[in-house]
């Protein structure tokens, strides 16, 4: 079988497939499962720098095709949280702290406070006031905020990146700017849905994120972009659920894979993915370096 | 799935906290699953089964106080039955419940019975104003009753209960209440682990099992899915009794 292990932002990885942020990463003990599960890596729930509980219910909604959903960033803050990225990096397995605040310096605070395998800067949650997709829009913030935690830090840096802008390129330029080791593209897609018996919004906050298969295409186009114009790794998520699903986003340039929605399958995906891409390398004789960002070379 | 309108069609008051609520459809959930009920406007909140259309309910927050808010002919919207319920096993079972936990196992005891399962019960609450469905565990079968200020029954708490009877004699035991009148039980029957089905309680947030928020040290099981009856042999060793996270995740003590 061809090896899946890679260098991918920073971090050596036994394999390209990792879990996603926010899906099943609140505890050590969830983590370490991604991990025995296979995950070659795994970001852990953002944490901020105050206990939050997040919005109220409704926070998922199944919709044709994926999953909206407006969880409102809970956490215990990451001075509760250091015991769970403990536990979670005692299984060998890199895990990444996905971080998030208003500004700076508040990212900067927590990332000198944490200590994690890399840190993942959520610039990109679309359903949280004055967080993610409100500072991430920007590109001088992006550039901002990444600085300032490599400045903080010693650990790779990744950022993750809103789709809903009307130039991502922009964005992922900012961070490489900021000195990003990577940048993950996409977060959600800004999207709500209402109930049409009452006429309710269905999320207990109106708006929240759409993931899963329906915004593939677009996550496939976003990392597409943004490895033709960036110097700096790429990780690709968004609607990743089969082999087939991680062949296209390396492909479209991606140096690793987040899978999250997928997840709703069981912790058994990172298996049947990390099969699935062994069984096409070996069937096509490439590596991993020669299969990320083939659609790019074949156009040019 | 989106939620599913579904109507109010009755409303019970079983005791002065406690209120049951028959919907005007069957979902054919299993006893011991839960169905997320979205209260429009407010929260949505997961529920256990009394029955095969009812659900019954503690008010202890704003959410079940908003449910408590409305009458027959309101509508919620429901998503379910979620999780895995209780599985019938044996020809002699016993079902120990406290308080509003008693819910479930009132629905599973029916169905035993209609299996011609013989069921036995013991059931505790805080006081005989906290008691609900006692005609209904009567007419299972044998029933102990315990309170924790002697209004009624042996005084004591649920496990007081215990020494009344031979587990032994039971194919299966059945629990649901209060995380800590649970533990009390499983940690004084450990050795009957094994067969013991434990419906318990943590934070669901998405019900899907995807945000992580129920689980349960050290396995990492995801209770919205995999439970929420768990064998009791692996609540033994896990966090169950000892500590609980909250809606941020956070550890805090656990409750009751």
């Amino acid at each position: 079988m061809p090896s899946l292990s890679i260098h991918a932002g920073g971090l050596q990885l036994n394999n390209p497939i990792l879990l996603a942020a926010g899906i099943l990463g609140t505890t050590g003990a969830s983590l370490c499962r991604a991990a025995r599960a296979g995950a070659g890596g795994m970001v852990t729930k953002s944490v901020g720098s105050l206990p939050r509980e997040g919005h109220p219910g409704p926070t998922i909604v199944h919709v044709d095709g994926g999953l909206l959903n407006a969880m409102g960033l809970p956490n215990p803050s990451y001075k509760d949280f250091q015991d769970e990225i403990d536990t979670a990096r005692a299984s060998g397995v890199p895990v990444i702290a996905s971080i998030f605040g208003s500004f700076a310096a508040e990212f900067a605070q927590i990332a000198r406070s944490l200590k994690a395998d890399a840190f993942e800067l959520n610039l990109s949650c679309p359903h949280a006031e004055k967080y993610g997709s409100e500072l991430g829009r920007y590109p001088d913030l992006v550039e901002s905020v990444t600085g300032a935690v490599k400045a903080a830090s010693s650990v790779p840096v990744w950022v993750k990146l809103t789709p809903n802008t009307a130039d991502i390129v922009e964005l992922g330029l900012a961070a490489q700017r900021g000195g990003a080791d990577g940048v993950v593209a996409i977060n959600t897609l800004k999207a709500m849905a209402i109930d049409i018996e009452t006429g309710y919004p269905i999320l207990g906050n109106c708006f929240g994120g759409l993931s899963g298969p329906a915004v593939k295409p677009v996550a496939v186009r976003c990392v597409y972009e943004l490895a033709g114009r960036l110097e700096i790794p790429v990780i690709g998520v968004g609607g990743v659920s089969t082999w087939e699903d991680a062949v296209e986003m390396i492909m479209a340039g991606a140096s690793a894979v987040q899978v999250g929605t997928a997840l709703l399958r069981g912790y058994g995906v990172f298996e049947e993915i990390t099969t699935g891409l062994s069984r096409y390398l070996e069937r096509k004789s490439l590596t991993l370096e020669e299969l990320c960002g083939l659609a790019g070379r074949r156009r040019s | 799935m989106r939620p599913i309108n579904t109507v109010i069609e009755e409303v019970r008051s079983e005791a002065p906290l406690i209120r049951t609520f028959r919907l005007d459809r069957n979902l054919d959930p299993a006893p011991g699953q839960y169905v997320m009920v979205w209260i429009r406007g407010v929260d949505e909140i997961p529920m256990s089964f009394s029955g095969p259309d009812t659900i019954t309910v503690q008010s202890v927050g704003e959410a079940s106080g908003a449910l408590f808010g409305l009458s027959a002919g309101s509508s919620v919207g429901l998503r379910g039955p979620l999780g895995n319920g209780f599985v019938l096993r044996g020809k002699r079972i016993l079902l120990i419940g406290g308080g509003v936990g008693t819910a479930p196992l009132a629905f599973l005891g029916v169905q035993a019975k209609g299996a011609g399962i013989k069921v036995a019960s013991l059931l505790g609450f805080r006081s005989i104003d906290d008691l609900i469905f006692q005609d209904r565990f009567e007419a299972l079968g044998d029933t102990i009753i315990t309170t924790d200020d002697g209004s009624l029954g042996i005084h004591g708490r649920a496990a007081a209960g215990l020494k009344e009877l031979n587990l032994f004699d039971y194919d299966q035991i059945y629990l649901c209440g209060p995380e800590m009148m649970m533990w009390d039980i499983i940690s004084r029957t450990q050795e009957h682990a094994e067969k013991t089905q434990a419906c318990i309680n943590r934070y669901f947030k998405c019900a899907a099992g995807i945000c992580g928020s129920c689980c349960l040290d050290p396995e990492g099981l995801r209770v919205c899915v995999e439970g929420p009856v768990l064998m009791a042999d692996r609540l033994l060793e896990s966090e169950f009794g000892r500590y609980r996270r909250g809606p941020t995740g956070g550890k805090g003590p656990c409750r009751g």
